[in-house]
């Protein structure tokens, strides 16, 4: 010790001290490595975007776009997480924002205004993730089956509902929460849903014991039915919470698109899988990330956004998209092993 | 007009150059009767029965389709019907559409067994049903294939459908007739699913048209789902990457619902929009005109209700009217109209949800 008073880096590397815990030091360190590699990923990919289209992607209105965008899937995706950490699998949810979208946007749903179209579009998500933790929980049923049941039926019974018609919505409530108008303090409402869904999801898994149930049925579920776990409740209780979150995201498509489509929510399991996975989320289950999940979500909506700005034509964005998704998953490996 | 160049005579002559290849051909392969002489075609069409609204003989159609999944396929199957009902001498045995190649062949097959008088076929994929449209033409039963072609001719006896390459042709003239005289004018494309054929035949004539107008450039082009969601996203991203163009063409009117929400929500009037398909709420937002779309293309799903008529003839080995042929032609593709402000009340009821 060579300094009386000693800068924090110095004290915590030679003499971690119980005394003077340096706050900063903690946060680096609780951020751990995989989050900081996406948050390189997403820098580079703002420096592409800037680089190439500098008036049009450094934008306010395009940052309001891209959270925009990112709201449904990310709602989605939050919900995701829980699943997968606990060990499951949903695969259901593009299915369920589908179902839930257009029960609450028809005819009958929309005379009652908003408050209808929000009860039903949460109701029917939350009804749906009922089914898929019964069916897994006390069913026995292996989560990838019975949500593959559940998406067939939901897609199904979607399609009967619309008879295959685009349900244009009239609430003027509603749609007046996707204009311009509402945006408060230039927030977009749909980006304040998605943050607060982010920050209660990102506490409810890292500040609760709800959230240390879900990583330690994830890890090992024998385990933790011998710690007194009620495994079975616990993951009764997770997929009603993706189904929540799907809930949730229906209604945000409704204001969003101004309308009910049984097409709604087409391979939102494939993305919010890949986003929670690039994001850090063990597919295996026992190690989950809500802030690595809504990285994801960001880099992905942000390569949307780029190519469309660029104006490069689908065939490009999907082979570039494969790239990106293996080689940040590969960034991710080696950060994660040389530290 | 030797060399028809300007847009208007195009225009006007290709609804008869159509039908008339289309009888010129029927008229070669069916009759193998070459005479121009127009005193002859008229005696012949007089002697030849057509197809009217009079109870003939009693005709059993079969329909097989694909998955009513969004509202263009809903309204084929309800044109189909409707039509049906419209006859009292026919029948219609429709089938529940699928999207599966087997299982649509085994409905197929299954109205062969039933020895149906004539077949519709809508194939979900027009490639993968030819052996089945081959296998109930030898047990003849003629097949009437409705807008997704089988592979060969041998498949069905008449094809009826709507006309992809005119449908961007026209959209790209009438674009291209509105922004006359506006120097550097900037086009924007918002296509339908990118891997389907349909979406660049559509594209195709749409940049073939505007080559007739060296004031416009397409801009930007991006490709949608058909889907109002991928509408909306599409669109949000194009009108932050162009700031100013003044016209674009959005192949569907499904995904235009999306796109004209982003528009709104971008706070955006100072273009001209113009849809394909012909949805109900297209032709609406048209007659109310206080909004950027100002006409739609039509790939009409009226379609589904002439194959009927066409089956009912064959079913009653008659002639279809207006036209001197003594059969029916190979081949009848449909003319894809512009509907603007000026003509949508025609078309209102053939509008789809």
């Amino acid at each position: 010790m060579t300094q009386p008073v000693s800068p924090p880096r110095d004290s915590a590397d030679k003499m971690p001290s119980a005394n003077e815990p340096p706050a900063w030091r903690a946060l680096v360190f609780r951020a751990d490595v995989r989050t900081l590699s996406l948050l390189g990923v997403l820098a580079v990919l703002i420096l592409i975007g800037g680089v190439t289209k500098p008036d049009e992607f450094l934008d306010t209105r395009n940052l309001q776009l891209v959270l925009t965008q990112a709201s449904v899937i990310g709602v989605v995706t939050v919900g995701m997480t829980f699943v997968i950490t606990s060990g499951g699998i949903d695969l259901s949810v593009g299915a369920i924002v589908a179902l839930a979208s257009v029960w609450a946007t028809t005819v009958a749903t929309q005379e009652y205004g908003f408050a209808g179209i929000l009860f039903t579009a949460v109701l029917v998500g939350v009804g749906c993730g009922l089914v898929n933790g019964l069916l897994i929980a006390y069913g026995g049923m292996v989560p990838f089956i019975a949500t593959l049941a559940m998406l067939a039926s939901a897609r199904g019974l979607a399609l009967q509902i619309t008879d295959g018609q685009t349900q244009i919505v009239s609430v003027s409530s509603i749609l007046d929460l996707g204009e311009r108008d509402a945006y408060v303090l230039g927030v977009p409402p749909l980006v304040m849903v998605f943050a607060v869904v982010t920050i209660i999801g990102w506490l409810v898994l890292n500040r609760t014991t709800f959230g240390r149930r879900t990583v330690a049925v994830g890890g090992n579920a024998e385990a933790a039915r011998l710690a007194g776990i009620d495994v079975r409740r616990q993951r009764l209780y997770l997929y009603l919470l993706s189904g929540l979150c799907c809930g949730i995201a229906a209604f945000l498509l409704i204001i969003l698109s101004g309308s009910g489509q049984n097409t709604n929510g087409n391979l939102y399991e494939l993305d919010a899988i890949a986003a929670a996975i690039i994001g850090g989320t063990l597919l295996s289950g026992g190690r989950g990330t809500i802030t690595g999940s809504v990285l994801g979500v960001l880099i992905f909506t942000t390569i949307t956004n780029i190519f469309a700005l660029n104006n490069l034509q689908s065939d490009v964005q999907q082979i570039a998209k494969g790239a990106i998704i293996v080689a940040a998953v590969l960034v991710q490996r080696r950060t994660a092993s040389t530290t | 007009m030797p060399e028809p160049t300007d847009f208007t005579s195009r225009f006007t002559s290709r609804r008869g150059l159509l039908l008339g290849s289309a009888a010129v051909s029927a008229g070669a392969l069916l009759t193998g009767c070459t005479s121009n002489d127009s005193k002859e075609d008229e005696q012949a069409a007089s002697n030849q029965p057509a197809a009217d609204d009079q109870p003939g003989k009693e005709v059993t159609i079969g329909f097989a389709g694909p998955q009513a999944d969004h509202g263009w396929l809903n309204a084929i199957n309800d044109n189909a019907k409707n039509r049906a009902k419209k006859y009292s001498d026919v029948t219609l045995e429709i089938t529940e559409g699928s999207n599966d190649t087997a299982a649509q062949i085994g409905q197929i097959e299954t109205l062969i067994n039933k020895k149906v008088d004539v077949l519709v076929v809508l194939p979900a994929d027009g490639k993968a049903l030819t052996q089945v449209g081959l296998k109930a033409m030898r047990a003849g039963i003629p097949v009437i294939n409705l807008d997704r072609i089988f592979n060969t001719p041998q498949a069905y006896r008449c094809w009826i459908g709507g006309d992809n390459y005119g449908m961007g042709l026209n959209a790209g003239h009438y674009i291209g007739e509105k922004l006359k005289g506006k120097s550097g004018a900037r086009v924007i494309e918002l296509a339908g699913i990118d891997n389907l054929e349909l979406t660049r035949q559509r594209t195709q004539g749409f940049d073939d048209a505007l080559k007739n107008y060296p004031n416009i450039r397409k801009v930007a082009r991006q490709a949608a789902e058909f889907t109002v969601e991928s509408g909306q996203a599409k669109m949000a991203q194009l009108l932050q990457a162009q700031s100013n163009f003044d016209a674009l063409w959005n192949h569907d009117d499904d995904q235009g619902v999306g796109a004209m929400r982003a528009i709104e929500q971008a706070g955006r009037d100072d273009f001209l929009m113009v849809g394909g398909a012909g949805a109900l709420s297209a032709f609406q937002a048209i007659k109310q005109d206080n909004g950027v779309l100002k006409a739609t293309v039509l790939y009409p799903p009226t379609m589904a209700a002439s194959a009927i008529d066409l089956a009912r003839a064959l079913g009653q080995a008659k002639g279809i009217g207006g036209m001197a042929e003594y059969e029916i032609p190979a081949s009848i593709t449909l003319y894809s109209a512009v509907v603007d402000k000026t003509n949508v009340d025609q078309y209102m009821s053939t509008g789809f949800k």
